[in-house]
């Protein structure tokens, strides 16, 4: 078997065993795949592109065919103890709302995404003047899927404003390894940042 | 006569068993004793864990794959799914096909002699509602040896009675694949359905269902009932890119004979339609399917009817079905997912409205393939 990479291992760690897990944009069910296996996951997957959903079929995974710009309407509260979103938060169409819904239907939200504030991204545009391409952000601007491209602090921000409490966070690079430097400058280093958070209570 | 392609199954032979033991159905009627008629493709195993029983739509049959004789223009109406490397692949799957009690093509139905009186049973033969047919289907079952289904699937109304097989025999049903269906009819499709009934009621050649012995059928209602069908089986798009307002003679006619080709296509399926459809058969299955509504016994709540099924269950919508819209079909996924139940779903893009299930779509034939690998490949579970 191919050694699981560094965010699923992380989010695995993070997660329960037995837990029922949702994860929104599942691609083609890697992950849910690895969180059945490693920790006796259960759950479905939602993905709206059909050569994933055929994948996630194929592998018996659980997979739900729809546009999570749709919403969550469909799944009950807590109906899930973990909602993760890996690398798609950017490529929704209202990911403040979708962080909402997440956190109706799960009692926890897991969510991945590509670090805007990376050097490399913050070179590319601040001295060269150009829109960002980078391993974790492929795309050019006229093409990308990404409209919604934010740094750790911006997400951090997003989270106090929407009354979420980040449980845990960390960061890697983007062949998901982590080094030293992320660790101490995650907001410079980190390509992805991977973070875990719950509803935020009322004191 | 063509040669017969080398991924049909071929030349098949129908089999019929008769069942002396009464079959109380929902109506309160019994059925004393009935005859069902069936199809099989491929071997069944020693275990018998490799059995797929496909559950057919309104109009459908037994013969869902392969020629009944070398002159036949036409195989069955799931030769794109059923068959050697096919969806349901015949080399791995013993595949069972029963044509559903009240139909017109073997089993017993409204046509059949009625042993009590001597003729056609006519308007006597009793109301059966999809869950009768299930009940007669496990009986066909137990006959063939065959305890438990590795599949249950089906498109249209054979997709509602994959999930009644789901909800009352949840231990004789690992999969199920439930094709373009709904949890039950809106009132939008049984006012449809009840414009076809009218149409074969008020024919006067209906005769209260006795046309059998006036030696005539119900023609001009049953061709209505089936134009006013096919309307809703097609899309708007594909009506549009199959007939547009093309002419059939290239120009205006000013009179009532066929001017634009969807009026052609509406008639040439009414003329087919007729002598091989029963006008009684048309009105039973109509109202099986509008009665069809597991949630009825649970005040609406689908996910609690759905609350014995053990089945892990493939369902599969065409994004351009009007008559089944893929919203109905998320109702059956989340009633399924309510109760923990491993379900997929897939919403395959088509024009070709309700139809779609029956054509072969790429898309729909991998995901479909795929998933019956998967049944194949965990069958003894």
């Amino acid at each position: 078997m191919i050694p699981a990479r560094i965010d699923f291992r992380i989010i695995g760690d993070w997660i329960q065993p037995g837990s029922r897990v949702l994860d929104l944009g599942c691609g083609d069910g890697s992950l849910l795949a690895y969180l059945a296996e490693s920790k006796g996951a259960s759950g479905y997957g939602l993905e709206i592109d059909e050569t994933h959903v055929e994948e996630c079929v194929r592998r018996g995974v659980n997979v739900i065919q729809t546009d999570l710009d749709a919403g969550l309407s469909e799944f009950d509260e807590r109906s899930f103890d973990y909602v993760v979103l890996s690398l798609t938060l950017q490529a929704v169409r209202y990911p403040d709302r979708l962080l909402r819904e997440m956190l109706r239907v799960g009692t926890e939200g897991i969510v991945t995404f590509p670090n805007f504030g990376h050097w490399r991204t913050r070179w590319q545009l601040g001295v060269l003047g150009r829109m960002p391409v980078s391993t974790a952000l492929p795309h050019e601007w006229y093409n990308t899927p990404n409209i919604h491209l934010c740094t750790l602090r911006d997400f951090a921000r997003l989270c106090e404003r929407e009354q979420i409490e980040v449980l845990e966070s960390q960061v890697v690079d983007h062949a998901h390894r982590q080094r030293l430097a992320q660790r101490l400058l995650p907001n410079l280093f980190g390509e992805i940042a991977l973070y875990r958070f719950r509803r935020a209570r009322l004191s | 006569m063509k040669p017969i392609p080398p991924d049909s199954v071929g030349l098949v032979t129908p089999a019929r068993l008769r069942f002396a033991e009464p079959l109380a159905l929902a109506s309160g009627g019994v059925l004393a004793d009935y005859e069902l008629v069936y199809e099989t493709y491929g071997t069944l195993n020693a275990e018998a864990s490799n059995a797929v029983l496909v559950c057919h739509a309104l109009s459908g049959s037994h013969h869902v794959a392969g020629y009944h004789s070398a002159d036949d223009k036409r195989p069955g109406w799931w030769e794109h799914h059923v068959g050697p490397g096919k969806s349901l692949d015949t080399r791995k799957f013993f595949v069972v096909a029963c044509n559903n009690l009240g139909s017109c093509f073997g089993s017993t139905g409204p046509a059949s002699i009625n042993p009590a009186s001597g003729r056609a049973f006519g308007p006597e033969f009793p109301m059966v509602t999809v869950g009768d047919w299930v009940a007669s289907q496990a009986r066909l079952a137990d006959r063939l040896g065959i305890r438990k289904w590795a599949a249950v699937v089906g498109g249209s109304l054979g997709g509602m009675q994959a999930l009644q097989w789901a909800i009352d025999y949840p231990d004789r049903v690992a999969h199920t694949v439930i094709i373009a269906a709904a949890p039950k009819l809106t009132a939008q499709n049984i006012a449809f359905n009840e414009v076809a009934r009218q149409a074969i009621l008020t024919d006067p050649d209906f005769y209260e269902g006795r046309f059998y012995d006036h030696a005539t059928e119900p023609r001009r209602g049953l061709r209505i009932a089936r134009m006013l069908g096919h309307i809703t089986y097609l899309s708007d798009d594909i009506m549009r890119e199959k007939f547009g307002r093309g002419l059939r003679g290239g120009k205006l006619n000013f009179d009532y004979q066929v001017a634009f080709e969807v009026e052609s296509y509406l008639r040439h399926q009414a003329d087919s339609f007729v002598g091989r459809f029963d006008a009684n058969t048309y009105l039973l299955m109509t109202k099986a399917l509008d009665y069809f509504d597991p949630a009825g016994l649970t005040d609406g709540d689908l996910a609690k009817a759905l609350a014995p099924v053990k089945a892990d269950t493939l369902v599969i919508a065409f994004t351009s079905d009007w008559r089944f819209a893929p919203a109905r079909s998320r109702e059956i996924v989340k009633a399924l997912h309510d109760n923990d139940l491993n379900v997929s779903y897939a919403e395959i893009n088509a024009s070709h409205g309700h139809d779609a299930f029956l054509m072969r779509i790429p898309r729909y034939v991998d995901i479909f393939t795929a998933y019956m690998d998967r049944v194949f490949a965990g069958r003894s579970s």
